[in-house]
This record gives C-alpha cells, structure tokens and sequence, in this order.
C-alpha cells in the first residue's frame, strides 16, 4: 500500500514535468518569450508536486503506528491496565501486536484477538487514506504548478531555490543526526553520573564494572575508574603510532622521491590492499602471529610476559595505520609543486636536502592531517583490541603488560545480559562520552595545525 | 633597428666558458634539441630568443642538468664547462648546479622566511662559518637582486607573502646567493613592472663582471639592450648565433630576420 503511495507520487511527479514542459513550449510555439526554458518549467512543477508530499508521507508513515496504537487501546475493555506497572502493560501491547502479524502463541484470550483484529483494520484504513490523500495533494499541487506557467514566472529561480533547499537539508541531516547521537550519550552519561560520581569515574584508579545483575547474585559492588581504562587506550595508541608514523612517512618519502617508477607502480596498490583489509584480520594476525612471537622472543631473553599485550596489539594496528599515514603523506608530498623542487635542485640540493628542507615542510598540513585522523583511528579501533589486548584494567603503562582499552570496555559492557538502568551499562555510555569528547578535542587541535601551517605557506 | 642605451653590447675579449657541441635533446620520441653548437663567454650576456616551443628553456635546462629530473628526458652531445664535460659520470649534478644558477620563468619562493630563502643555498654549501657571515651573504645576495631596501625590514617574514615581482628577486637574490659562475636565467622579467625590470637587467649587467649570464627572453628590446651576443632558435635548431649588434641589425638568416622583424613567431 505504501508502495503503491510512492508510486502514485512518482508518476504525478512525471505527469508534473511533462504537463509543464509542454505547456510552456506551446507557449513558446505561440509566440510568447517566457522568462525561464521549458525544462526549468517542468523542473519546477516536478519539483513542488514531489518534495511536500514526500515530507507528507514520511511524516505519516513516522506518527501512524502511534496513532493507530492509540486507537487500538482506546477500544480496549476499561481497566486492561489497572495496577500493572509499564513494563506489564507493554508486554500485552506487545503481544497484540504479535498477534496481529500473525504469530500467535498458546491461546489468547477473546478480548486480545479482538484488539488484534482491530489494530490490522485500523492499518488497511491508514494505508488507504494515506494513498487518497497523496493523490489528492498531488492533483492540487499539479494544477496549481500548471497555473503557474507564464510567460514571466521565474521557473529556474523556483526550480534552483527548492534545490538549494534541498542541499541545505541534506547537509544539515549530518549535523543534526550527530547532534542526536550526542544528546542520546549526554542522557545517558548524566544518568550514570547520578549513580557513579564523575570525580570516581575520572580519578579513579580501579575499573571493575562487574556488579550483581540479580539479587540471589554473587559479585563484587564494581568500581568505576576509568583511569586504567583510558591509559590502556593510550598505551596502545602510542605503541600504534610509534610503529606507523615513522614507517609510514619513510615509506612515503621513499616511494614520492626516490623510488623508481616501476617500485612505485608496485608498491601503492599494495599499501593500498593492506589498507583495505578488514581489521579482524589483522586481529587474527595479532593473536596468532605476533603475541605468540613476542612472548618467545622475551622468554628467550628471560623476560615472562603475558599472553595478551598491548605491544602486540599496538603494533599490529600500527602495521594497519601504516597505509594510512604513508598514503596521507604521498599525496601531501605531491601536492608541493614542482617548481619549488626545481628551484631547491637548482641551488645544488641534493634529493635528501631538498626533501627535508622544502617538501617535507611545505607538506606538513598534510601529513599532520593524516597523522591525527591515524590518531582517532586508533583510539576508536576496537576489533585488534578485543582479540589482542586483554579486558582487564590494569593500572599500568607498561607495554608487555595485558591491558584494556576504552572501546573493548564498551563492547563487553554492552554485550549479554543488559539492563539499562545499573550503572554497569551506563558507564558504557560514559565512556563513549569521554572518547568521543577525545577524538573531538584532537580533531579541533589537527584543524588549528593545519590552519595555522596553511597561514604560512599560502 | 633596436637603440642600444648604455652601450652595453660592446664586445669585449673573453673566454669560452661553456662549449656545446652536437647536442641533441629527446623527450620520449620528441626531438626538441637537434644538433645544437655552441660557444658561451664567460663575463658575457648571451640572450635565447625565439618562438614559443623552440627549445629555449630545454637547452638552458642542459647547462645545468635540470633535464636530469624530466624521467623521459634523454640529452645527447657534449656540454663543457671549462673544459670539463658536465655529462661525464664523474660529474655530481649536485655540485654542478652549485656552480651554475638558475632562475625559473615562474618566481618560485621556498615557503620559508625572505631570509631563509637566500640563506639556503649558503647553508647546503657550507659557505658561511658563522651567524654573522651569513648575514652578511644574505644581505649582499638581496642588495645585487635589487630587493634590499624593500625587504630589509621584514627579513622574517614568508617569502611567498611578497609581490609576484619582489617574489622573482628574490628568487634572483637566492640563486646569487650562492656565488655561481654561470647564471641562466629563464624569462626572467615575465613577472615584472617595468621599474623591476629595469632594476633586473641593471643587476644583469653587472653580473657579468663576474660571470657568464644567459637569459632567455621573449622581449626584442631587452635581448638588445643586455646582451651582447644572441643565438636564435627555431624548432629545435640554433639558426643563428652571433653578436647581439649583429643579430638585430644585419642577420645573415632569413628565419632571423622575421623573427626579430616580428613576422614569424
Ligand atoms: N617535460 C617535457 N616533456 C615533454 N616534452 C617537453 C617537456 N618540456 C618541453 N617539451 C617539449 O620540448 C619542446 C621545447 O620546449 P621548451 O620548453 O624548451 O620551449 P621554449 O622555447 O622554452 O618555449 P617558451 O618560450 O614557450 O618557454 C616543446 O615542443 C615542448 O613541447
Ligand atoms: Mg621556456
């Protein structure tokens, strides 16, 4: 039904375009100078018939579950509801519904069939009089966009203003939606900071978030720090950053300035390959590779480390960065153009010289740029973490240790048995909070960097 | 036919500086240089004039071996510089270029500091042994690029923050800077009022006290008025090459005599 809604808009949305084209090239025909081309003409009609009564039925098809619900219940015996608490009386709702969709389990009682029954009316009623008033709108918008076909009617102007509109929307939808998600955390951050006070979450050094999710269960009472939390994600970012940046840049030098054609042709896909591949498998990697490597090589040397560590995490995820940073670089570098690598071999540079003196400086917004984009990634990267790294918080900042980090957190508080009123859960949200305000303040700070290189060398 | 100011083309007795014998210069398949000879003076103007596309800025490119850096580019014949052939495989391009300067058509400021810009070539080189004597280097370099006055204040401040035309002395500044004994300079003044390029040409003349200078210019009056000898090309070849007095009023080619007559370009 909602279909055959769209498909209706769609075809008066066609008839739009056609009616007015034609119109105004018999107006043309006829001899008169129209202000705007035919096409803009029908342009604008397909447009004004299309866009409201798009909005309509999106709005409709938001509020009609609502509203039929509504009536569903007003219909309901008097007293369905009395003395049961909500979450009761959504399980009787619930169950209507699964009625009406045809899953049906045991045997209802007579008064709930009912209601099923009519809440699947109610529907077909909505469907129907959503398909009559889309045509109905649709033919009075098509007359009225036919009426406005003459000769000094402003059609590309029209046309070009709903489409602006249009640009504007769909800009903001990003803006806003973000928006959302912030407030959706806030909401839910302040919650958690309603059981947990923010100053143990923030200075505090222990983070065991397991608390008794039933009564009759035995567990500790939880602790909420996330200091150890947070330093994991910053060991192994670093342990990350201190693997890419430095290979990534040698690797981009390499292949912009001194690297053969023919290495080059070779290389880039192939760092281009490593960027595309899925960070599961890099996880794979970490864990049956490398951990497995470090924990021979420091046995070997007399050094017992754990199975899980942050050095095998964050050096496996620096490998991941690697393309990143090196093909950030590469572009920057390139971009440098080639008149100010002319004019430094001119004065008898070498190629390094030149390189470190001239190229590298004047592609520093760039590399700066792709080097902090590299830090959020690493902050937020969650699958090498939760097979690498660990789950436990340790309050430590040494690299062999088994550590936790922020977005592994998230994921084991979010997964099984939740509720969304204990503060275990709720500290997930926490969390987000405090590494989405991360990732926030260090992208402001790439921006300020960039800019601030780009004063100078414009 | 062109008036000739300071008496500047008056041929004195000097010394080949730079010989060139048969080169041929190849982009891929592109033969843009074909069988060029030449014989450049030292403490002498030499202009390159000629049609758009005729090899002008190739065949400066080869002095220096700037075309070393064009991958396609494949450079045949021989070059000497005093005698000793710059295309031998003991010659460091690096160190060539130290002692052949260049100035580009486009002005083409490092995006650092006025000063740092001159001070550059002087700190590769290690021509300065302290503070002081690359001041010193720096402030000499961008009094000869006839920039001096305006920048002397603003030392600090990015090169690339100056005027298309302060950018190109500078750039003048930056390639004295390092003392070279030849200087080529590709349409130098494209980029200049008239004041600048009159400025320029007065920098030019005085270089040649110390060195060989060649320019490439697509200006009739300012080959006539700085150089004292000038090599025609046309498509590739050097047509005719002689002294500059000689070149604009009694060409012996015809291909000459159009060109600087403006009837063929
Ligand atoms: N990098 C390059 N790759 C391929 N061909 C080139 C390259 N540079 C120059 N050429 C070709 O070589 C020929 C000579 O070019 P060149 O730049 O030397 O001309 P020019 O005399 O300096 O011209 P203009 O006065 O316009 O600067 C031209 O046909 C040009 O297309
Ligand atoms: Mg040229």
């Amino acid at each position: 039904m909602v279909l055959f809604a769209f498909l209706l808009l769609f075809g008066a949305t066609m008839l739009a375009y056609f009616v007015n084209r034609r119109a105004a090239l018999s107006m043309r025909a006829g001899g008169a100078r129209l202000h705007s081309l035919e096409s803009f003409h029908g342009l604008f009609a397909a447009l004004s018939v299309l866009v409201p009564v798009f909005v309509g039925i999106l709005f409709w098809l938001v509020l009609e579950g609502a509203v039929v619900d509504l009536f569903m219940l007003r219909g309901l015996p008097a007293g369905t509801f009395d003395g049961l608490d909500s979450g009761a009386s959504q399980l009787i709702v619930a169950e209507i519904k699964s009625i009406a969709g045809g899953r049906v389990f045991g045997t209802p009682e007579a008064w709930k069939i009912e209601a099923a029954e009519r809440l699947v009316r109610y529907h077909r009623i909505a469907d129907w009089l959503l398909v009559a008033l889309v045509a109905i709108t649709a033919a009075i918008l098509l007359w009225v966009a036919r009426r406005s076909v003459v000769e000094q009617f402003r059609a590309r102007q029209g046309a070009e203003r709903i489409v602006l509109g249009l640009m504007i929307f769909c800009a903001t939808v990003a803006i806003f939606v973000t928006i959302g998600i912030v407030f959706a955390l806030t909401f839910e951050t302040i919650k958690f900071f309603q059981i947990v006070p923010i100053t143990e979450f923030l200075f505090g050094t222990s983070w065991e978030p397991q608390i008794p999710i039933r009564e009759d269960q035995v567990a500790a009472e939880g602790a909420f720090g996330a200091i150890p939390v947070f330093l994991g994600t910053i060991v192994i970012s670093a342990v990350a950053l201190f693997v890419a940046v430095p290979v990534g840049l040698m690797t981009a030098i390499y292949l912009n300035e001194f690297a053969p054609q023919r290495v080059r042709k070779s290389v880039k896909p192939v760092l281009e390959i490593l960027a595309g591949v899925p960070t599961v498998v890099y996880g794979f990697f970490a864990v049956l590779t490398v951990a497995p490597a470090i924990r021979q090589f420091a046995a070997s040397i007399g050094v017992d480390v754990a199975p899980n560590t942050a050095l095998a995490a964050g050096g496996v995820m620096g490998i991941m960065l690697i393309p990143f940073i090196s093909s950030f670089a590469d572009d920057a570098l390139s971009a440098v153009p080639r008149s100010l690598r002319d004019g430094a071999l001119a004065l008898g540079a070498t190629r390094g010289e030149m390189m470190l003196n001239v190229l590298f400086p004047a592609a520093i917004p760039g590399i700066v740029g792709g080097v902090l984009l590299a830090v959020s990634r690493a902050i937020g990267e969650t699958m090498i973490v939760v097979m690498a790294a660990g789950l436990i918080a340790k309050m430590t900042i040494n690299p062999l240790d088994s550590v936790t980090a922020v977005t592994v957190q998230i994921v084991t508080l979010l997964i099984g048995d939740t509720a969304f009123d204990n503060p275990k859960t709720l500290s997930a949200f926490a969390l987000g909070m405090m590494l989405f305000l991360a990732t926030l303040i260090i992208n402001i700070f790439a921006l300020r960097i960039v800019r601030k290189y780009r004063e100078i060398y414009d | 036919m062109y008036d000739v100011p300071h008496g500047r083309n008056e041929v004195a007795v000097t010394d080949v500086k730079i010989t060139a014998r048969n080169v041929q210069v190849y982009y891929g398949d592109t033969h843009a240089i074909k069988d060029v000879n030449v014989e450049i003076e030292s403490n002498t103007v030499t202009a390159f004039i000629g049609p758009s596309g005729c090899g002008k800025s190739t065949f400066l490119r080869c002095i220096n071996r700037m075309n070393d850096t064009i991958d396609i580019c494949r450079v045949e014949g021989d070059i000497r510089i005093d005698g000793d052939d710059i295309y031998d495989k003991r010659v460091d391009p690096v160190q060539l270029r130290a002692k052949v300067g260049m100035v580009f058509q486009k002005p083409n400021p490092f995006p650092k500091s006025i000063y740092d810009n001159v001070a550059y070539g002087p700190k590769i080189h290690g021509m300065a042994r302290n503070k002081a004597e690359l001041d010193d280097i720096v402030e000499r370099a961008l009094r000869r690029g006839a920039i001096w006055d305006e920048v002397k204040d603003r030392l600090q401040s990015p090169g690339t923050g100056l005027s298309g035309g302060q950018q190109q002395r500078l750039c003048i500044a930056r390639a004295v800077a390092t003392e070279p004994e030849v200087l080529l300079m590709d349409e130098p003044c494209s980029a200049l009022d008239p004041i600048a390029t009159a400025q320029v040409e007065e920098l030019i003349d005085e270089l040649r006290q110390n060195y060989a200078v060649v320019i490439v210019t697509h200006s009739m009056q300012q080959a006539a008025r700085v150089s004292q000898k000038t090599a025609f090309f046309h498509l590739g070849n050097l047509v005719e090459y002689d002294d500059t007095t000689k070149i604009f009023t009694n060409p012996e080619d015809s291909r000459t005599e159009s060109y600087i007559t403006g009837r063929i370009g």
